[in-house]
């Protein structure tokens, strides 16, 4: 029996285990930003620890920056304070620290593939919980707390218990509008929030050989969402076409020996898994979540569930979510109206993101009564955008084009919802509050049907509202 | 050694219902503007429990009568979304001890373990009876024990379990890991040699 790739990285990065039957493993690579680090750097100093391995280190800035200006000090006192301590703790200790006006600055899971610094075969783990984004590498990629930001900054090493691995297959070809957010949400939505828990999931199936990095970051990203613990794609040709010349790749013979190497990390033609799921490309549909978890999510072509069809607790949590939504039960999910648009994150702040909304969004107009941003995900998104000159696409359709950060993702920046605003997001996360205002209601989408809702003013069918064959979206 | 060992938990249970409670409601995200987890207690479910306008809500946490209440006891999914560290500190600092759930998130449950804040795994009838008991009768006293993997409350006794590997980590106080994981540098520096790394 082969291996799969879990098995395979955790093989390679274990240390030894534990009297108490866990085991330690070596992290290859560590992220941190200035919400859930600064504290555990003030941990370490009270032990009188130093960071082991600096170099395997890196750090940005994204939770708390804002998009508006970021000229400092930043208007928030405790904001930049938070900045202050993760600067001086990075030069106190080694560390490379991608600051705001690097150049390299940016949401952190945007930052680390974008350079290179996730590679296949990688143990990576960061203080957020979107670390798992990076899983589309072929990466274990695991979010943990400020007390395992310690463990690891004083050790490079975690303490873990092994996960199961379910391999999800995803066979077929995706209908026209439909994208790797539907794809991900659609999987949320299938085998629940906490369908995942105890799980890492290995995605696979044509539908993600076909997708390029990008589109199988924006799956990884919300395996935790789903309840696993991680998620990856096997690495394959455009795993490697994407990483070739990255700042921070081996170049020439050296990348050639990489690739060898991170080849040999996919899971086996005869690996075993815990459990395996199928999914039909042709069952998916443009998804948008009408709850405040992300599995309570419809097909655009849906309406709101009956809470009466339920018994218990779930019949309790319909009525709830619906309350706090303030939608009816059996109501059509398109037409609700919106009056924010929010395309962004660690989920949907790339490039390809940005491209594909402006290939449909030219020529039209933001509804009157709808506030759009756009925020790039990194300054080199935000360089990249403005060279193909998207920025420009953006603001003439009433969009307005953000400096780099997480922004209205979750409301620790002034980019927030006020009072009990809609916002169409392209972001992760619809919990109650989420946005920042208690009364704020999210409902998750792709990047091209926020932009359908901005356009229109409700949530609507991007597929009727553009005319996607034609833009090659 | 990073700890005492926890055997027992003794006190008084509050029920907060609710399946997949994130950390953004136990913990909403403008109070992780901070560089330390002290002042975090008070903001402990502060949009569940509060209006715009800080008044009361009349949370069961807030009633007088479950004051000082040191288990927490949830549903399914507990502690799901965000990795913040900031939930399982709130919750600590508010003065629980333990929570129980029918299932944990898993990042929430590393976090609480690290902290020495067991989470004890109860299945739904268990439970249900378990919340019902504490929601009727304030001040009714349990006590978890870790060792035997049973709660006792009254007169009855409830199966809960736990992750072996944690339930030991608790027993040895070994939960809070700095120090074993410490203990290994020289193995450590030959697996990053061997992946390359050093």
């Amino acid at each position: 029996m082969g291996l799969n790739l879990y098995q395979k990285v955790w093989n390679d990065h274990l240390v030894r285990q534990l009297d108490t039957g866990q085991y330690q493993v070596f992290m290859a690579l560590h992220l941190i930003h200035e919400v859930t680090s600064p504290q555990a750097f003030g941990m370490l100093k009270d032990k009188s620890l130093k960071v082991a391995f600096p170099d395997r280190t890196f750090a940005t800035v994204d939770h708390i920056i804002p998009t508006d200006k970021q000229e400092r000090p930043l208007a928030d006192d405790m904001a930049e304070k938070m900045i202050q301590v993760l600067s001086s703790a990075t030069k106190e200790n080694g560390i490379e620290f991608f600051a705001p006006k690097s150049g390299a600055q940016g949401i952190v899971h945007v930052v680390g593939p974008e350079l290179g610094l996730t590679q296949p075969g990688m143990t990576i783990c960061c203080g957020d919980s979107h670390t798992s984004t990076h899983g589309a590498f072929g990466c274990i990629a695991l979010g943990i707390g400020t007390s395992q930001v310690r463990d690891v900054l004083a050790s490079q090493t975690l303490v873990m218990d092994p996960l199961k691995v379910r391999r999800i297959n995803i066979q077929g070809t995706l209908a026209l509008g439909v994208t790797a957010k539907d794809v991900t949400l659609h999987i949320i939505r299938t085998l629940g929030v906490n369908g995942g828990v105890g799980f890492a999931y290995e995605y696979g199936g044509s539908v993600i050989d076909q997708m390029s990095m990008e589109e199988r970051m924006t799956v990884c990203n919300m395996s935790i969402e789903g309840g696993a613990r991680c998620g990856y794609v096997n690495p394959d040709q455009t795993t490697f076409d994407y990483l070739k010349g990255r700042e921070r790749v081996p170049a020439g013979t050296d990348f050639l020996a990489a690739v060898e190497r991170w080849r040999s990390y996919a899971s086996d033609s005869d690996a075993d898994y815990d459990d395996v799921v199928d999914i039909s490309a042709e069952d998916i549909k443009p998804t948008v979540t009408w709850g405040v978890t992300p599995g309570q999510a419809v097909s655009i072509e849906g309406c709101v569930p009956d809470p009466n069809d339920k018994d218990g607790l779930e019949k309790t949590l319909i009525n709830d979510a619906l309350t706090y939504m303030k939608l009816s039960a059996n109501q059509p999910i398109k037409g609700i109206k919106i009056d924010v648009a929010f395309i962004g994150s660690c989920t949907n702040g790339r490039l390809s993101d940005f491209q594909s909304v402006a290939a449909v969004i030219s020529g039209k107009k933001v509804a009157p009564n709808v506030r759009a941003i756009a925020v790039p995900g990194s300054e080199k998104v935000d360089r990249e955008a403005r060279e193909l000159g998207l920025h420009e696409v953006f603001e003439e359709a009433g969009f307005e084009w953000r400096l780099p950060g997480c922004s209205m993702c979750l409301a620790m920046n002034p980019d927030k919802l006020v009072g009990d605003e809609v916002c169409a997001s392209s972001s992760n996360r619809n919990f109650i509050g989420r946005q920042g205002s208690p009364k704020g209601r999210t409902i998750l989408m792709s990047p091209i049907m926020v932009a359908a809702a901005a356009i229109e003013g409700f949530v609507a069918d991007a597929r009727e509202v553009f005319d996607l064959e034609g833009a090659g979206v | 050694m990073s700890g005492v060992a926890i055997r027992k938990i003794n006190g008084r249970g509050v029920y907060v219902e609710g399946n997949d409670i994130d950390t953004d409601r136990i913990i909403p995200a403008r109070y992780l503007t901070c560089v330390t987890f002290d002042e975090l207690g008070p903001a402990l479910f502060y949009d569940v429990r509060f209006d715009e306008h800080g008044r009361s809500k009349g949370h069961v946490l807030d009633s007088p009568e479950r004051a000082g209440a040191e288990i927490l006891i949830s549903d399914n999914n507990f502690g799901c979304g965000s990795s913040r560290e900031h939930a399982p500190q709130a919750i600590m600092r508010f003065g629980f001890k333990a929570v129980i759930a029918g299932s944990f998130a898993e990042i929430f449950h590393g976090n609480c373990t690290t902290l020495g804040i067991p989470c004890v795994v109860m299945d739904d009838d268990h439970r249900s009876e378990l919340s019902k008991l504490v929601t009727n009768d304030p001040a009714l006293d349990m006590m978890i024990d870790i060792e035997q993997l049973q709660i006792i409350c009254g007169n009855q006794v409830f199966p809960i379990t736990m992750k072996e590997s944690v339930r030991e980590a608790f027993l040895d106080a070994t939960y809070d890991p700095l120090d074993t994981l410490l203990a290994s540098g020289d193995k450590v520096n030959a697996v990053a040699e061997k992946l390359g790394y050093l």
